[in-house]
């Protein structure tokens, strides 16, 4: 207990530490300055005559929240000027780190405000904030469940690539099983349990047959996805309806806290599958820096060979928590499914495990970085859909670049390095 | 495969004496190899192992096969010959797909004379399997080299798919958007594959040099990047998008710049063949005869070793991705120029991925990777006569790849399933892992 006791976190000492030259001193404000000037003669220039109007309720909503409506242009130059002043004060004041974030924050939230100006001005449609938000909450539930399996492997020192896996299997096991025996929640539970199956391959092979955890990561996501789209062409297809035709959990509005005007129908109107991620967030962050067992996790991801000495068994806990970790995707991978679609397709995962993995980084090996990384992502995708309806010239395939061209920055250290678990991926060999 | 297993006991006291004597016979030193789980032991097990796993798949999820079982204490034989049928149907219609089929014999020899049957295509026909099996490999054998050589360099090179992206978009601009004389043009399109594969790889390969982002994480990332983007060059008439057309797809290359075909128009084989060939053979001399190439397999065993013998760490890896990206460049404009002719979506396929199966098999070696790329390529030009001849899909293949690399990549199992004694020294059981860090 001493020595894990010493073991310090990872990634909070680095955002303190002083910029280490001129590029790293000058590039947040510069940053933030380009936003600033492309917001005021980009899209406050561009920006159609008339005004942008902002619904922030849903139709049949018990309390109503009466529209906004924004002169476009105005609005942009507001943003513009309030984006440089940041830029100034990031440049000439000391900032401390929980600021940095903040000023990062206010950011990103003028620019969103800025480009729905100008892309909803002049038009009769107004963007509804709320769908937007719940839509992004929703959609990036098998990103944050993911992130949240990925976050718990890595800090007991296994580089988890195969979430990709773990959602596909979950998603294609809670289709069938739901379609099988007409249960959703026997859907559910088998979904988590398939997610668990592919994690038991990973730490038999990782961590018994101590392979390359990259490498096996990848095969293991190239095995799932043969897998299903074989059994899904062999079995799937021609029996549609006994194989792939599971129902879906409905939406469960949480009674009063869901009638809260905006935070409501966003936090508290959706399906299980969203109430099961703020358990999973609440339990594996209360865990991971409060209880014995994430004391010990850590430390068996920073210094294996120091949590053995004080008697951690380093191995069984490495098994145990993978395994646990895999229910976690695997549930996520079932949201697919039974969550939203209903039929299974192949490959419908489309690469959100590895987004996943990015946001599990992006959020620097923290439970909630890895939730706001996931959504950040996530809401990539809802303004991608919301500026194809609105029909601005934005590229959608450009946008949906972003979250990916966003992660590589941050892995190059543009932003702040991230530093994972001393002792991710070396397997433990007891001496 | 029973056979070594069971004898593997007395030969393990066999092997004792063995040792006491200084020079082993070659027939000893071969069977040693063989009982002891030597690499190629290894692989043809895991191969044997993927067969046999993806046959009782194959065999279980077939609904006659099914039945059948499900009437096995009526006629247990029944259902076991049901389960065998199924399983040795869709390997035989896999290899007469993909390497022989004696139907194509029959026909050629009912044909009046030879010569009319030449003209008529039918002894084509008879080579027709095995040049599809090689027009497949072609691009997996590139693909798989672009993964191979940085491994040797201790790089994970998953970005294999997006680099080949990057050659396709290049090497199909130069094909359709400039004219130039016949064998310049071909000629021209391949270095553009390369040079458009190269770059994504040289990005990689400087972002990891200059600030140490994991390079498995970046090409992953890089993938996605470059799927988007060639959605975005399809949809638009200005960038790529074939003119009047609302399809995502470009204008067909130039007729000269096709590769040529080797064997007759019959036949798809063609030039990219002998350049996946030639590369293989370059990538082997790069890393076994010269300077780079020592340096490259010094960085992958031991980077600080490297480091402290005067060696510059990361301009290696800034070169080894370069070299990597080229090769995965060189594979799109491959199967641009060789069978495809026109860019869409559905381009780059699976080659990407499949690539990364074909290193592992291949041990990252360039003759491990053309012989890996072979079978792969014969899985994959065998798949769809094994569809339309059994009705078991074309998926199949990719599980059977999946499960043969898994297996090659554990080792231990393979010594466990067939009780193989453990290696004295060296062997596939001995695969570096490395954390993110390092």
């Amino acid at each position: 207990m001493t020595i894990a006791d010493r073991v310090p976190p990872v990634d909070l000492d680095l955002a303190a530490r002083p910029p280490s030259s001129a590029f790293r001193r000058w590039l947040a404000p510069v940053t933030f300055a380009v936003f600033g000037l492309v917001e005021i003669f980009v899209l406050g220039l561009n920006a159609h005559h008339g005004d942008a109007t902002f619904a922030f309720s849903q139709p049949f909503a018990k309390v109503t929240v009466p529209n906004l409506s924004l002169p476009a242009a105005v609005t942009c130059y507001v943003c513009g000027a309030l984006t440089l002043l940041v830029a100034a004060v990031r440049a000439f004041l000391p900032l401390g780190p929980a600021l940095r974030r903040v000023a990062i924050a206010v950011v990103i939230f003028l620019f969103i405000v800025a480009l729905l100006c100008w892309a909803d001005a002049g038009l009769t449609t107004a963007v509804n904030v709320v769908n937007l938000l719940q839509g992004t909450l929703n959609d990036s539930i098998p990103i944050m469940l993911g992130a949240l399996t990925g976050v718990v492997c890595s800090r007991s020192g296994v580089i988890n690539i195969a979430i990709e896996g773990q959602l596909l299997l979950g998603a294609f096991t809670a289709a069938m099983v739901c379609s099988v025996t007409g249960s959703l929640w026997l859907g559910l539970v088998c979904g988590a349990l398939a997610g668990s199956l592919v994690a038991v391959l990973l730490a038999i092979f990782a961590i018994g047959y101590r392979v390359d955890q990259v490498i096996l990561g990848v095969v293991l996501n190239i095995l799932i996805l043969g897998l299903t789209t074989y059994l899904y062409d062999d079995l799937m297809v021609p029996y549609q309806n006994t194989l792939n035709s599971p129902n879906t959990f409905s939406v469960f509005k949480i009674p009063l806290l869901g009638d809260i005007p905006i935070l409501g129908p966003v936090f508290f109107d959706a399906t299980i599958f969203l109430y099961l991620t703020y358990i999973a967030l609440a339990g594996i962050q209360v865990g991971l820096f409060s209880t014995r067992w994430g004391l010990r996790t850590r430390a068996i991801g920073e210094h294996p060979i120091a949590a053995d000495t004080v008697g951690i068994p380093v191995i069984a806990m490495r098994y145990r928590n993978v395994i646990a970790a895999g229910l976690i995707a695997g549930i996520g991978g079932a949201y697919f499914t039974i969550g939203s679609v209903g039929a299974f397709g192949p490959n419908m995962t489309s690469g959100e495990g590895y987004i996943a993995l990015a946001a599990m980084i992006f959020g620097r090996y923290t439970p909630f970085g890895a939730i706001g990384a996931a959504l950040l992502f996530g809401f990539t995708t809802q303004l991608q859909s919301i500026m194809s309806t609105l029909n601005t010239p934005i590229q959608s395939n450009l946008l949906l670049m972003t979250p990916y061209i966003v992660t590589i920055i941050v892995l190059a250290g543009l932003v702040g390095k991230v530093r994972g678990p001393r002792a991710e991926g070396i397997p433990y060999v007891k001496a | 495969m029973s056979d070594q297993a069971s004898s593997s006991g007395p030969a393990a006291a066999a092997k004792k004496e063995d040792e006491q004597e200084p020079h082993a016979s070659f027939g000893q030193s071969l069977r040693d190899s063989i009982l002891e789980g030597h690499t190629v032991t290894i692989i043809i097990l895991a191969i044997f192992t993927g067969f046999v796993v993806g046959g009782l798949l194959n065999a279980f999820t077939n609904t006659t096969v099914l039945h059948a079982w499900g009437n096995f204490f009526s006629a247990p034989g029944h259902a076991i010959a049901a389960a065998w049928d199924t399983a040795v149907g869709a390997y035989v219609a896999m290899f007469e797909g993909s390497i022989f089929n004696p139907h194509t014999v029959a026909a050629l020899f009912q044909q009046a004379s030879f010569a009319t049957a030449v003209h008529d295509g039918y002894l084509s026909a008879v080579f027709n399997p095995l040049s599809e099996t090689c027009v497949q490999a072609t691009p997996l054998i590139l693909a798989g080299l672009a993964v191979a050589l940085p491994y040797q360099a201790g790089l994970f090179n998953i970005g294999a798919e997006g680099q080949l992206i990057g050659g396709m978009i290049l090497a199909t601009y130069l094909g359709y958007g400039v004219s130039l004389p016949f064998f310049v043009h071909v000629v021209v399109c391949v270095i553009g594959g390369f040079v458009g594969g190269a770059a994504i790889g040289w990005l990689v390969g400087e972002l990891k040099a200059r600030t140490g982002a994991h390079e498995v994480v970046v090409t992953i990332m890089m993938n996605y990047i470059m799927i988007y983007f060639l959605a975005y060059l399809l949809s638009f008439g200005y960038l790529m998008q074939a003119p009047h057309t609302s399809n995502e797809i470009t204008s067909p290359i130039a007729g000269d710049a096709h590769l040529p075909l080797l064997f007759g128009s019959h036949l798809r084989i063609n030039a990219g063949f002998l350049i996946a060939l030639a590369c293989a053979a370059g990538i082997w001399w790069l890393l076994n005869r010269t300077t780079t190439g020592f340096e490259f397999r010094s960085i992958g065993k031991n980077p600080s070793a490297a480091r402290v013998a005067g060696m510059n760490v990361e301009r290696n890896w800034v070169l080894v991705m370069l070299i990597a990206g080229g090769l995965a460049g060189l594979s799109g404009g491959t199967v641009i120029q060789g069978t495809d002719f026109t860019l869409n979506f559905q381009s780059y396929g699976t080659y990407g991925i499949t690539a990364i199966t074909v290193a592992l098999l291949g041990l990252g070696r360039p003759l491990g990777v053309v012989l890996a790329g072979l079978l792969f390529g014969a899985l994959d030009a065998g798949a769809p006569l094994m569809q339309a001849a059994t009705g078991t899909p074309v998926s199949m293949v990719q599980v059977l790849q999946a499960v043969i690399v898994l297996f090659v990549a554990a080792p231990p199992l393979i010594r466990t399933m067939y009780r193989l004694r453990a290696t004295r020294a060296g062997g596939v059981g001995e695969v570096m892992s490395k954390g993110w860090n390092g």
